[in-house]
């Protein structure tokens, strides 16, 4: 950052030699102040990047220009070819999940391969799905675990019910973000720009389904598992101290793959879909079998339906 | 040449006293330098620096952040007794108030930016450069009204003080709608503060609508408990007059205060065990533990016990007025209500978490020195504060004072 600094401040000196001296204290200010905030944000952070404004106000050039920037600093940084997608939203789109409790048996292949895909930290761990594991005739969140470790799953009289971020059509999340950097998208996603958020951390006070998790500090990925296939407001790599979630994963579901999730359950308890297309699996579950809502009463209204297949 | 006067005369003040004043402003300088390292520590490594987690993601400095709003609300609040019912012995005082609300509020300030995971970030909250999310989001709100009320605090001291100094006099007309604003928003403060936890369904603590009230209570008692022991301070060490009966009417207060506090908290212990339901579990984790884990509870009952014990002090009249026990009440409401509206407040409002998780919460070395700083550094502005304007509102210093 300080170089190019100079640079910019050289170009000028040489252009206007006569103007040096009256300049000097103003430069000296200015470089100063750029000593200043390069120290107290200790990362490589450009102006652009500084400067960038929020993913929603961009211009296409301004998108553009941030994509090619990230992508530069990914190559420098690990040394490979990142794609970093802005695919919009597909039209008449409105996504919806459904999952099936009495099928799952807890063997918790969707929190691996959600890890693997979205690049989520491996230390500090972080992982977008939890498995409440409950004994049968019990559906206290409270007597439910996480933490279980058996030589085999399903365990004899436990059933299991994974929880992600709910992507409420009434998200208590957004609503309260100071700055607007979380926000749901036309196609129903609820997605973070990490670039915006300031790391309050307000709504993951506000989200009733533990959905949010916060980079405490710089999130580590092993290079060889590195996802480079990304989106912008999904699995790109992130920064410390900002809010991340899961985007259905977003990079897939825009270019008409289903979610990393729904694709490895080897017991296809995971559905998702169209709602707005009246054919679609998701609907005809919805219509059809027994669904129900985590937390129904909280009106936070998900899009992520419980149901019993039979 | 007369602005330098002030300019001049002002720094001479912060420049000589006594050796006490050396001493004091001396030790808060070098607890506000390690406060800053500690700082630069956390900004080196992150937030992990503190023990916040993905479970309890709100700590010591929202805590105090909370506590210090009730303090600049609470301060300024005592205006009220003051221009309504023209109590004069309370009058004098109003601006010595309105300077601890203006440290408090600044303290404020630097904790929510202490608790920042992107500090660099925070133009992004500048309406027009940025996205300032109102009326959505209430810590949009909580900015406007706490940036709000450190102007209103700025202009109404600075007006009557610099008219004071030129030996003007002060034009009522002007200056009194901006008093009597400054009443409301005092309230404001607290109640937006109180507003950013009570909206979140998502945390049955907090998710009471007793809340706002039992904010303005508690504020209510320590705002004026740490006016009174300033006051005694002020007064020992400047040639400013404060009268016995100013502190013992604030001390009166207090113990209507305290009451309907205590009266609050009754009303919601009753509330959660009498309906027994699961949103009982964080009362039960502050008061009794859950699982086992039991961090808070200490805590807890001292600050009750402290509130209690002030509350006894500062209804009976004989220890009210005597300042061994006035002075202890003080302390006592002080140090329990910053446990009640600080950790006390913060912590359980994650616990369980909403799956059912305990994880308890710790601050580290990190966010003790970070908080000790913020403290060192707001003392430091009140000090500095009032080492100015104190010899303006006796007539020590005025213009022509300068002349020598």
């Amino acid at each position: 950052m300080s170089d190019r600094d100079d640079d910019i401040i050289n170009e000028r000196s040489d252009e206007k030699p006569d103007a040096e001296e009256a300049g000097t204290g103003r430069r000296g200010f200015l470089a100063g102040m750029a000593g200043l905030v390069g120290a107290s944000m200790l990362a490589s952070c450009t102006w652009q990047e500084f400067f960038q404004q929020q993913f929603t106000r961009m211009t296409n050039k301004e998108i553009q220009e941030t994509v090619d920037r990230l992508k530069a600093e990914y190559r420098a940084k690990y040394g490979m070819d990142f794609v970093v997608g802005t695919e919009a939203p597909i039209d008449a789109t409105l996504y919806a999940y459904a999952l099936d409790i009495q099928r799952c048996i807890g063997c918790r292949r969707c929190v691996y391969g959600c890890v693997q895909e979205n690049n989520l930290s491996r230390d500090p761990q972080i992982q977008y799905i939890r498995v409440l594991k409950f004994r049968d005739g019990n559906m206290d969140l409270e007597q439910s675990t996480i933490y279980y470790d058996p030589e085999e799953v399903p365990e004899k009289g436990y059933y299991y019910m994974p929880v992600q971020c709910q992507h409420c059509a009434n998200a208590p999340c957004t609503k309260v973000c100071p700055v607007r950097a979380t926000w749901t998208e036309p196609d129903g996603i609820v997605v973070v720009d990490y670039n915006w958020c300031i790391g309050c951390r307000y709504c993951m006070a506000a989200c009733p389904y533990m959905g949010r998790w916060f980079n405490y500090t710089d999130p580590k990925v092993p290079t060889d598992q590195l996802n480079p296939v990304t989106h912008y407001l999904g699995n790109r790599p992130r920064m410390r101290n900002v809010v991340e979630k899961c985007t259905f994963c977003i990079q897939r579901v825009r270019v008409g793959k289903y979610p990393m999730c729904v694709e490895v359950c080897p017991v296809g308890a995971r559905k998702f879909g169209n709602l707005l297309d009246p054919d679609s699996e998701i609907n005809r579950i919805i219509q059809t079998k027994r669904v129900f809502r985590l937390k129904e009463e909280l009106n936070t209204q998900p899009k992520f339906y419980y149901f019993f297949a039979t | 040449m007369e602005k330098s006067g002030f300019i001049f005369q002002a720094g001479r003040r912060l420049a000589v006293g006594p050796p006490v004043y050396y001493g004091w402003v001396g030790l808060l300088l070098v607890l506000a330098a390690i406060g800053v390292t500690a700082y630069t520590q956390q900004l080196r490594v992150g937030l992990i620096a503190t023990g916040m987690t993905n479970y309890v993601s709100w700590g010591f400095y929202i805590g105090n952040f909370t506590f210090l709003v009730g303090v600049a609300a609470a301060a300024v609040l005592l205006i009220i007794p003051a221009y309504l019912y023209d109590f004069g012995p309370i009058k004098d005082i109003v601006i010595v108030g309105e300077a601890l609300a203006v440290s408090a509020i600044l303290m404020c300030m630097m904790f929510v930016t202490a608790d920042l995971g992107r500090p660099d970030r925070i133009w992004h909250l500048i309406p027009g450069l940025g996205i300032l999310n109102i009326p959505r989001s209430l810590l949009g709100w909580d900015i406007v009204v706490l940036n709000g009320y450190l102007l209103l605090n700025l202009l109404i001291p600075g007006y009557i003080l610099w008219n004071s100094y030129n030996d003007k006099p002060v034009n009522m007309k002007f200056i009194l709608p901006f008093i009597l604003l400054s009443i409301p928003w005092a309230v404001s403060i607290h109640t937006v503060t109180a507003f950013i936890y009570n909206g979140l369904a998502a945390r049955p603590f907090w998710n009471a609508s007793i809340l706002a009230p039992r904010f303005l209570a508690s504020a209510f008692c320590s705002g004026p408990a740490l006016v009174i022991l300033l006051y005694q301070i002020v007064r020992k060490y400047t040639k400013f007059h404060v009268t016995d009966a100013a502190l013992f009417k604030i001390a009166e207060m207090i113990a209507a205060a305290m009451a309907i506090n205590l009266f609050l908290l009754g009303a919601e212990f009753f509330k959660e065990l009498y309906s027994d339901t699961h949103h009982l579990a964080p009362l039960v984790y502050l008061y009794a533990g859950l699982h086992g884990k039991a961090m808070l509870v200490p805590w807890i009952w001292t600050a009750f016990a402290f509130n209690v014990a002030a509350f006894v002090i500062f209804i009976i009249p004989a220890t009210r007025k005597s300042f061994v026990t006035l002075n202890l009440g003080c302390v006592l409401i002080i140090v329990g209500i910053w446990i009640e509206k600080g950790i006390g407040l913060i912590v359980p409002g994650f616990i369980p978490a909403p799956l059912g998780e305990v994880w308890e919460y710790v601050p580290t070395g990190v966010e003790l020195l970070v908080t000790m700083g913020i403290w060192s550094i707001g003392l430091l502005v009140l000090t500095l504060i009032l080492k100015i304007i104190i010899p303006i509102e006796t007539g020590e210093m005025t213009r022509t004072s300068g002349v020598m």
